[in-house]
């Protein structure tokens, strides 16, 4: 049944996008949870939506699952308008919120057979899709066992599975590694790593390295406004990668270091240090050593770009530390001020 | 039908707790023993009846108080049957996963509504069972058995429909029986609210009981019948807006 109510809408827009979200705002009384956010994501792509506990998360993504009506704003869903054609919008969607909604009565097999159910999925489909969830969830030692009486990093794997199940082209994980030890953790992100493959993923987190293990792209959150939103790739080459490390005991003007021959960046960090990155190496180390013995600037250090990319973490707390979230741009993505 | 899905889910569900079990066998054993008192009774007095020159016969003397007391018993179990539906659900947050599926709310309240009744019927055959037992050792009204069996289904359905709109109210299931409970035994009693005749006309109209004793009496009449009906859509429109109201929540 399912199957063949996607089919036409993947074949007639192939290109467009699966989840669309525009103005997007949520009042709780007078505060104000999530503010004018927007956001899409294109079929295949890994999101990983980061914020501080309380910045907005699971509300967006109770909203954008339709479990909460938004104050205003509007939600399409592989072209289809979530308010207006919820159940149509509803049948692209798998959903595990921060709280597993685990039938705890139940087996395994049993509890999966009734969201396969619950999808419209019958007779042969459901038998294979419950199989294909409980093999791809790790699921194959506990079919039987009554959920109530798995372990926490089962019943978490049964809240996936749950949101599989029925093949959905969007999965969305609200928080899916809370509490679980670190292999288990792992293995969580093994999962969704895989989903990533021929599903479309939200993966709302607080943990950076979730995103940075997962994630295709990046999205911060911060009391209620999108801070930042990127592709993971743009986001690690314009931090890492390009830019040396340099220090001055007497630092210059930045206008005059850019200036300078085979320079084609700067940027300064918060710790003072100037982020340079070349258009030619040779040529510009040089000119900048040769500039820095004239003029007196002391350089006492200049690094290589750095193996690790310097992460996500330090521009996650500079982006949700409330002074600078309250004047820094959505977008693009502008990691160090200059 | 996804709806059958969702009811079978919720029979299956309450077919699982003790608290279903030990309402049928409570139920069973207070309404047997009632039953045979009343058998008692008529084979006492049965030879002053024939006496009479229309006595009245064993349906209308054993079946009708039985199925008084069963209206009344099951005003104060249905409460428990119901309080979980999506209490329950609401505190362990699992209504998510019905709420996220591709499922419309109507079909999600009908589906809860047809699993509680389908426990009903079992409820129900239960109490039918006994003056059916009856059948072949003496001569049933089977009009008035009829009339009484679909006064005591109405009745108690209309008092599912009301449970399960007060347990989405709460994520409390101990209040929501409190509360059903509460409710259900005001419109019983409105009938008797006051001593005037007259003047009770209108309350009346809103009792359980009124039209209930009106079926018990053999009497099928749409007024009673649209009574229970209008009470059970209502409370089941009331759900439906209640869970779409969750949504829009402040």
């Amino acid at each position: 049944m399912i199957y063949t109510a996607l089919a036409p809408y993947s074949e007639a827009m192939p290109t467009s996008k699966l989840i669309e979200v525009e103005n997007l705002h949520r009042n709780f009384g007078a505060v104000a949870a999530v503010r004018d956010l927007n956001f899409s994501l294109n079929s295949g792509e890994v999101l990983g939506f980061l914020g501080p506990n309380g910045a907005g998360k699971s509300t967006t993504m109770r909203i954008i699952t339709g479990n909460l009506a938004p104050t205003s704003g509007q939600i399409t869903l592989g072209g289809y308008d979530l308010l207006r054609e919820p159940i149509a919008a509803r049948r692209l969607l798998g959903y595990l919120p921060d709280n597993p909604p685990l039938y705890r009565d139940c087996s395994v097999r049993e509890f999966l057979s009734f969201c396969g159910r619950l999808h419209g999925l019958r007779g042969n489909h459901l038998t294979e899709a419950v199989d294909r969830a409980i093999d791809r969830c790790g699921l194959g030692d506990v079919p039987r066992k009554i959920i109530g009486h798995l372990s926490k990093g089962y019943q978490q794997r049964v809240g996936i599975a749950q949101a599989i199940v029925h093949d959905p082209e969007l999965v969305i994980l609200d928080e899916p590694t809370v509490g679980l030890d670190p292999r288990q953790i792992d293995e969580i992100r093994q999962l969704v790593r895989e989903l990533g493959e021929n599903h479309s993923v939200i993966l709302s987190t607080h943990i950076l390295s979730e995103v940075q293990a997962v994630c295709s792209h990046v999205q911060i959150i911060n009391q209620g406004e999108l801070v930042l939103k990127s592709a993971l790739a743009d986001l690690e080459s314009t931090t890492t990668g390009r830019h040396f490390r340099i220090r001055f005991l007497t630092p210059p003007e930045v206008a005059m270091l850019n200036e300078l021959v085979g320079i084609n960046e700067v940027l300064v960090d918060t710790n003072g240090d100037f982020l340079v990155s070349f258009t030619d190496q040779t040529l510009g180390t040089e000119s900048l050593l040769r500039k820095s013995l004239e003029l007196g600037w002391g350089l006492t250090e200049l690094s290589p770009p750095a193996a690790h990319p310097p992460s996500l973490e330090q521009l996650f707390l500079q982006l949700t530390d409330e002074a600078v979230a309250n004047e820094s741009a959505p977008e693009p993505p502008e990691p160090i001020s200059q | 039908m996804t709806l059958l899905v969702i009811a079978h889910a919720e029979l299956r569900s309450l077919l699982r707790s003790p608290l279903a079990w030990a309402t049928l066998a409570s139920v069973c054993a207070l309404l047997a023993w009632l039953f045979l008192l009343q058998i008692d009774q008529y084979t006492l007095y049965r030879s002053q009846l024939l006496a009479l020159a229309n006595p009245p016969g064993v349906t209308e003397l054993v079946v009708k108080p039985l199925f008084g007391s069963a209206g009344l018993i099951l005003m104060m179990v249905m409460p428990l049957i119901t309080m979980r539906s999506f209490a329950e659900q609401a505190r362990n947050q699992t209504l998510t996963l019905l709420t996220t599926a591709p499922i419309s709310l109507t079909a999600i309240v009908l589906g809860k509504f047809a699993g509680l009744c389908g426990f009903l019927l079992l409820l129900i055959g239960v109490v039918l069972a006994m003056p059916l037992s009856l059948a072949s050792a003496t001569h049933l009204d089977w009009g008035l058995l009829a009339a009484a069996s679909l006064g005591l289904l109405l009745l108690t359905t209309s008092f599912t429909a009301v449970g399960l709109y007060i347990s989405s109210l709460t994520s409390h299931p101990g209040a929501a029986a409190m509360l059903t409970f509460g409710l259900l035994l005001i419109l019983w009693f409105l009938e008797s609210a006051t001593s005037d005749p007259g003047g009770t006309a209108i309350l009346a109209q809103f009792s359980t009981l009124h039209h209930y004793r009106g079926l018990l009496s053999g009497l099928v009449s749409s007024g009673d019948i649209g009574y229970f009906l209008i009470l059970t859509l209502l409370a089941l429109s009331l759900t439906r807006l209640r869970l779409q109201s969750q949504r829009y929540q402040a």
